[in-house]
């Protein structure tokens, strides 16, 4: 063996590699450079960013009832809920103040998985850059609702299972309480 | 495969007699610190146990007492853990140093004085692991306070007056009132911390 | 600096350069200082320091609740976070005593030697970059990895930072078509692995700045208490998952490989050799993956509600090999949500020891070859 074959040899591999990214599909060895922003590549299902709030009929009515086990369980503190009193100073289950500190956030989807009413959900969107850290980097509660349908289209798979669930469970609780009905009717 | 306490207990007793040994929770509770050389000695070298690997050296601090752990395995057997404690007081903490035996053992005793403030004798240059040299406080404790880095003391306001940036008036009063008082700006608790 | 003197050339008076090789530095893997004391090119002594990249991980974990410290586990060592979660998730099972159903335990092993795979091939890629073959063979083994990060992506919901293992069992199952792409990556994996073979393993250039430098003898690695592939490049035979037979390792048939002479040639090629025993322990592990629940059906509602999850009162070591050696947790825990004392035995702060001893009486480029095949993370390191 000549000395530098082993040079030689990785060159091979190299120029090889070279050659063939003019031929071969991206996957295969060719190139697979996407020219970003004007193309991206799409998320997968299951990727989780910052999360948001989901309302089912109008932004009035949101899923979340304050119930504030999101901001207990979520690791560095990032959430802060207050609940809304009406004018009789009766509490009410709609939350009045729902902030995200952003820049705390690490994305870690505790939140999604605790809440018991479906009600906040990791989102896709991961270009929320901004210059400011103060104002831009605080999500307030309208910056955090949206309809429904955007998670059915973000993530259709989990979106089917989810609503499935909610069916079923609204289903079951009709079913009980016709029965609790029935049972009181008849003594 | 893990070595039963009792049996480890039994065997050192025999062997090292004069140690002051107990069993806690499947470890070997070693009453007098200075025992702790004589019994990690016998264990690296008895032919049956060659403990010659020693994973972490711990330290927990129990409101009492501050505790130094110790997990022994043995690489030439494939043994092992074999759980030694020490026990300290709070008040000047001083355990003798495993660095003579186990080289392992010198950072992670430098990182214990440092969160901890156990002093262990006998180690070649023990000093601050983490944090930098002039730290006040050892913070794993559990009676550690956060000094509050936005409230200017005494110090401060002399370092400030040295290098001629003025401050106002009622920070300086505040900085001299703590400092009469013989008290540090302490940070207050969070009150969200903890479930 | 030197004067020298016309009469008596023999002598030359010279004096020992103190240098920092900062906290930043391209090639030193992170934020993580050495203080070396030069005589002309060659070391004469190295103390590494470190605390700059601290962030109190162990005080974060005694305030909150065990399964929120999962995902700060994520960020210790930065590069492997599934094996991180591992780790954590074995401690915590040990000292409440829960069990892990069968095809949890298979979809751990496979997440774990992917892993294994993600750390070797970023080590290698980097160990090269500091040797100053710019960037090629980086970029060739992150064309893989980069695969596989995507399959955590789908699998888990982010590529780094997975928090995918639970106490009891992972967190989402893995449908068919993810373990069909896994399958895939599996099967092409061997051909990249001789690719890289012939790009780099004969290289002259590779051979004569590796081999005889930074040698460690196995005395000194027990002694030291180093773990993982540096010890085992030094031919001492002690690999966790063969000791420790945690999560049903016993079940798949791999080899340990071992080094002769334990130079950094050696450190790097024992890993290359590694890459290719995961690579069948994935195949195995594919072929026998059960059906059934990856969740302890018992542990589920603490899914929903952590804060109630209560262990009882002692303690507990658990520990995994991880791509770095030696990874333990030790978790005390005194009836409350959260831990009386966490603490990480991070093998990269443990495998620094030596670094001095490998280093003395070397020229000053050898010192970050050395440093780059011990393999550290600062985020393990300071933690």
């Amino acid at each position: 063996m000549i000395f530098g074959s082993g040079i030689f040899k990785g060159l091979a591999v190299t120029l090889k590699n070279l050659v063939n990214s003019y031929f071969r599909k991206p996957e295969d060895g060719g190139l697979f450079t996407v020219e970003y922003p004007e193309r991206r590549i799409a998320v997968k299902e299951a990727y989780r960013n910052f999360p948001f709030l989901v309302y089912d009929g109008t932004q009035a009515e949101p899923r979340c009832t304050a119930c504030d086990i999101c901001a207990k369980e979520c690791p560095p503190k990032c959430i802060t809920v207050v609940r809304e009193f009406d004018k009789d100073a009766k509490p009410l289950k709609k939350p009045a103040v729902f902030d995200i500190d952003v820049s705390v956030c690490m994305n870690c989807g505790l939140c999604e998985e605790v809440c018991p009413f479906d009600a906040i959900y990791m989102d896709h969107d991961y270009e929320v850059a901004s210059p400011d850290r103060q104002q831009k980097l605080l999500f307030h509660k309208e910056d955090l609702l949206k309809p429904a349908e955007y998670l059915r289209k973000i993530r259709p798979v989990d979106a089917a299972a989810i609503e499935k669930r909610r069916r079923e469970a609204e289903e079951k609780k009709k079913a009980a309480a016709q029965a609790a009905a029935a049972k009181k009717n008849t003594p | 495969m893990p070595l039963l306490a009792e049996e480890v207990k039994s065997r050192i007793e025999t062997a090292e007699p004069g140690i002051a040994m107990k069993v806690f929770r499947n470890s070997i509770l070693l009453e007098k610190p200075e025992d702790l050389l004589r019994a990690a000695a016998f264990l690296k070298s008895a032919p049956d146990f060659r403990m010659d690997y020693l994973a972490s050296v711990t330290a927990v601090d129990y409101l009492k007492y501050l505790e130094s752990v110790y997990h022994l395995y043995s690489i030439e057997k494939k043994t092992g853990p074999v759980v030694l404690r020490v026990r300290v007081p709070r008040k000047d903490p001083r355990i003798p140093s495993l660095v003579g035996l186990y080289r392992g053992a010198e950072l992670q005793e430098r990182e214990n004085y440092d969160l901890f403030g156990i002093v262990y004798e006998g180690h070649p240059d023990l000093r601050r692991l983490f944090l930098w040299e002039t730290f006040e406080g050892h913070p794993l404790r559990k009676d550690y306070v956060q000094e509050d880095s936005e409230v200017l003391e005494a110090a401060d306001i002399e370092w400030l007056d040295r290098h001629g940036i003025s401050s106002p008036k009622e920070v300086r009063q505040h900085a001299l009132e703590l400092r009469k008082q013989g008290k540090r700006a302490v940070a207050e608790k969070d009150g969200k911390e903890g479930a | 600096m030197h004067r020298t003197s016309v009469r008596d050339r023999n002598e030359i008076d010279t004096q020992t350069l103190e240098i920092n090789f900062g906290p930043q530095h391209p090639s030193t893997h992170g934020v993580f200082r050495m203080h070396v004391v030069l005589d002309g090119e060659t070391i004469v002594s190295l103390k590494p320091v470190f605390g700059y990249l601290h962030r109190n991980h162990e005080q974060i974990a005694e305030n909150i609740t065990y399964l929120a410290s999962m995902p700060y586990t994520d960020r210790l060592d930065y590069l492997n976070a599934m094996t991180n979660n591992f780790g954590y998730a074995l401690a915590v099972e040990k000292l409440a005593s829960i069990e892990v159903p069968e095809r949890a335990q298979y979809l751990r092993v496979i997440m774990a030697e992917l892993t294994r795979l993600v750390n070797h091939m970023a080590l290698i890629g980097f160990l090269l970059n500091d040797l100053g073959a710019f960037f090629t063979p980086v970029l060739y083994a992150f064309r893989e990895r980069e695969k596989i990060l995507d399959l955590f992506e789908e699998i888990s919901g982010s590529r780094m930072m997975c928090n995918y293992f639970r106490f009891g069992g992972v967190k989402r199952d893995v449908s068919d078509g993810q373990l069909a792409e896994i399958q895939k990556l599996v099967e092409a994996f061997p051909r990249f692995l001789d690719e890289f073979e012939a790009l780099l393993a004969k290289n002259e250039i590779l051979c004569m700045r590796c081999q005889n430098v930074g040698v460690l003898s196995p005395a000194l690695a027990v002694n030291a208490s180093l773990t993982g592939p540096v010890l085992r490049a030094s031919g001492v035979s002690y690999d966790l998952r063969k000791v420790d037979r945690y999560s049903l390792y016993d079940r798949f048939d791999f080899r340990i490989p071992l080094g002769a002479k334990g130079d950094t040639y050696d450190r790097y090629y024992v890993r290359v050799l590694e890459m290719h025993e995961s690579v069948k322990i994935l195949r195995q592990a594919l072929r026998g993956l059960p059906a059934g629940d990856t969740m302890n059906k018992k542990m589920l509602p603490f899914l929903k509600a952590p804060r109630n999850f209560k262990p009882p009162v002692g303690d507990a070591y658990g520990r995994i090999e991880s791509p770095k050696g030696e990874l333990g947790y030790y978790v005390v825990s005194d009836g409350s949500p959260q831990p009386w004392r966490y603490h990480v035995r991070a093998p990269s702060l443990i495998n620094v020891t030596v670094l001095e001893d490998l280093c003395v009486g070397h020229k000053i480029a050898d010192a970050i070859i050395i440093l780059g095949s011990i393999d550290i993370v600062l985020g393990e390191v300071d933690r």
